[in-house]
């Protein structure tokens, strides 16, 4: 091999090595980062509610908070988001006219180019009191079920996780989308045309070929924009109201803090080391989730790649 | 059209031919409705959104001053003044980030191509990568604070940041460069290897320049997309409301951070100076995007292989 050759190869495979070993780098140094913190927490890490780092002597903060409002923000986001994506990637494959499919997907695309600070911005400044009303009817008519029960921060505000969640549903829209599009347009043309010739109607056709053929892919898309929605940090950190004293109790009208915004809203307390300690354990407990999901979600694409 | 069929062609039809039953019709109907109906609701937001950023942006826009002066010498419910310093925190971080994750992103996207194929390390490096995009920006910034500051005790500066937007940047980069070295045709490398030439330079004289135009789109596309990162800033460096070339130290302005400042500091009574300042930032910053896009637009047709 000629020693241009060599370095070369040699560079580009270091590159990848490097990549591989970012992660687990990640990994390591927040783990390292938050030992200490840890050890000085006098609550317990993974059962208490309470966070109250500003005073680093006397450390008290759990997770189970921010884990309960993570993952309840990203499944009402993902409820909203995944049946709407369905519909635009139904509609971009297989309704939109042919020369305008492309242009369709494109403006679809364009939302994932807006900043997540302007969405968090239309979010609460915009977007929140249009909802107001909408949070009002269905606190009056369902309010019954806990769900929609008066939360800890309605009806003074609006920054519940409502509003979160719908302002988050639309940032998924076009990552659930993208996946589940490609996958859909590579339903076997036979497929199809087998349905269309037996006489189904277009419903019929994609109920029977196209769903069938692109349901992995389309799970697989939603968890991947799970693991998103996850990790979004300031539209949320803008739109969540953190209420002082109380905690979240499955309403979607309550505010609260998910990891992220929490860590995000309190930027303030990283001048110390110890407090900012305890932010870096739940950065490593966020790390490990979304990597767990972002996991999964590869393993299913991958899976159904490889067929 | 039916009712001037022809005699024969009325022949021709098949004759076991049924009509589709009223159910299926409804159910057709209801399925078309709501597929166009999900299409047009992923459109209001972002109709509405830039409408939002447009409408209450443009005031500040127009003036001069906007674009060429910094908060430093205003107070901060007082109106004037402008957002220079935040574009060129903007700008300089964004750059620097490029720097660093272009050659990295088209190494990892060449040994991935070229070297790695179908090779265990190509496929983990894949894999990696693919986790690796999917790293909240967050995440990524308490990262480069235990790397960057803690361990090594350097400060909180505009580099910090830089650092941090390069792991959200990487994937991306990686991604849309492997993409376009894929689509390489195997002839072009093979004649090139034919002719003697080494295989590193005909990567670098025959590959690369091939890809080159779908690469530097995805390289702006990606880079538009970390300067309006904000989680990073918030961690790693301090809002000044002056000019600040120096990314290695000071604090340093970017549009995302002076709108999550701005949030944070002043009233955001529709009409307030603070109001007016977000959605000017926001526009200036929704400008910046679009440039760099078209740019990206035009500097790939400009590079692209020519075409007989």
């Amino acid at each position: 091999m000629r020693p241009g050759d060599r370095i070369f190869k040699n560079l580009s495979t270091g590159a990848g090595i490097f990549v591989v070993a970012l992660i687990a780098l990640i990994g390591i140094f927040l783990l390292v980062q938050a030992i200490p913190a840890l050890g000085a927490n006098e609550v317990n890490f993974l059962t208490s509610r309470i966070w109250e780092t500003g005073d680093p002597t006397h450390l008290r903060f759990g997770i189970l908070d921010l884990l309960l409002v993570t993952i309840y923000t990203s499944l009402v986001a993902l409820i909203i988001a995944m049946p709407i994506s369905l519909g635009i990637a139904l509609f971009l494959t297989q309704y939109a006219p042919r020369r305008l499919a492309r242009p369709f997907a494109y403006v679809v695309d364009l939302l994932a180019a807006v900043p997540s600070i302007i969405f968090g911005l239309w979010g609460i400044l915009v977007l929140a009191p249009k909802m107001a009303p909408v949070s009002q009817w269905l606190n009056e008519t369902l309010g019954f079920i806990p769900i929609f029960g008066t939360g800890n921060v309605f009806p003074n505000y609006s920054g519940t996780i409502f509003t979160a969640g719908v302002v988050l549903a639309v940032m998924l829209l076009p990552i659930i989308t993208s996946l589940s599009r490609e996958v859909f347009e590579r339903t076997p043309t036979a497929h199809i045309e087998g349905a269309l010739a037996l006489g189904a109607t277009r419903w019929e056709v994609i109920r029977t070929t196209v769903l069938p053929f692109g349901k992995a892919g389309y799970v697989g898309a939603s968890m991947l924009g799970l693991g998103r929605a996850l990790g979004e940090t300031i539209a949320l950190a803008v739109i969540l109201y953190i209420p002082r004293g109380h905690f979240f109790d499955w309403s979607v009208f309550d505010g609260g803090a998910t990891f992220a915004s929490q860590i995000a809203a309190n930027y303030a307390e990283f001048n110390n080391p110890t407090s900012a300690g305890a932010y870096i354990a739940a950065g490593l407990v966020l790390f490990v989730l979304t990597f767990a999901v972002n996991f999964a979600a590869r393993t299913i694409i991958g899976e159904r790649k490889a067929d | 059209m039916t009712s001037t069929l022809s005699e024969t062609e009325r022949l021709a039809s098949p004759p076991a031919f049924q009509q589709v039953s009223a159910g299926r019709k409804a159910k057709n109907a209801l399925a078309t409705v709501l597929v166009w109906l999900s299409f047009l609701i992923a459109v209001a937001p972002l109709v509405w959104v830039l409408y939002t950023v447009i409408a209450n942006g443009i005031k500040r826009i127009p003036y001069t001053n906007w674009w060429s002066q910094d908060f430093g010498s205003v107070l901060s419910d007082e109106v004037g003044g402008g957002v220079l310093h935040a574009i060129i925190g903007t700008l300089e971080q964004g750059l620097m980030c490029a720097v660093i994750s272009v050659p990295l992103g088209l190494l990892v996207a060449i040994y991935l191509v070229e070297y790695g194929r179908d090779t265990r390390l190509a496929k983990v490096t894949t894999f990696m990568v693919d986790i690796l995009s999917g790293v909240p920006s967050i995440v990524a910034a308490l990262f480069i604070y235990a790397l960057w500051i803690t361990t090594f005790g350097l400060p909180r500066s505009g580099f910090a940041v830089s650092l941090a937007l390069v792991l959200l940047m990487i994937p991306v980069v990686v991604r849309s460069a492997e993409e376009m070295l894929r689509i390489v045709p195997d002839d072009l490398r093979e004649a090139s290897y034919a002719l003697g030439v080494p295989k590193w330079k005909t990567i670098m004289k025959i590959v690369l320049p091939t890809a080159m135009s779908g690469i530097i789109s995805g390289v702006m596309m990606a880079l538009a997309r970390v300067m309006g990162e904000t989680a990073p800033l918030l961690v790693l460096v301090g809002y000044s409301a002056y000019v600040n070339w120096d990314l290695f130290g000071d604090n340093q302005a970017s549009l995302p951070l002076l709108m999550n400042t701005e949030r944070a500091t002043n009233s955001m009574e529709p009409g307030s100076v603070g109001f007016d300042r977000i959605w000017g930032a926001a526009l200036t910053l929704v400008i910046i995007i679009a440039l760099i896009n078209l740019i990206a637009t035009v500097v790939s047709r400009l590079v692209a292989p020519k075409k007989k």
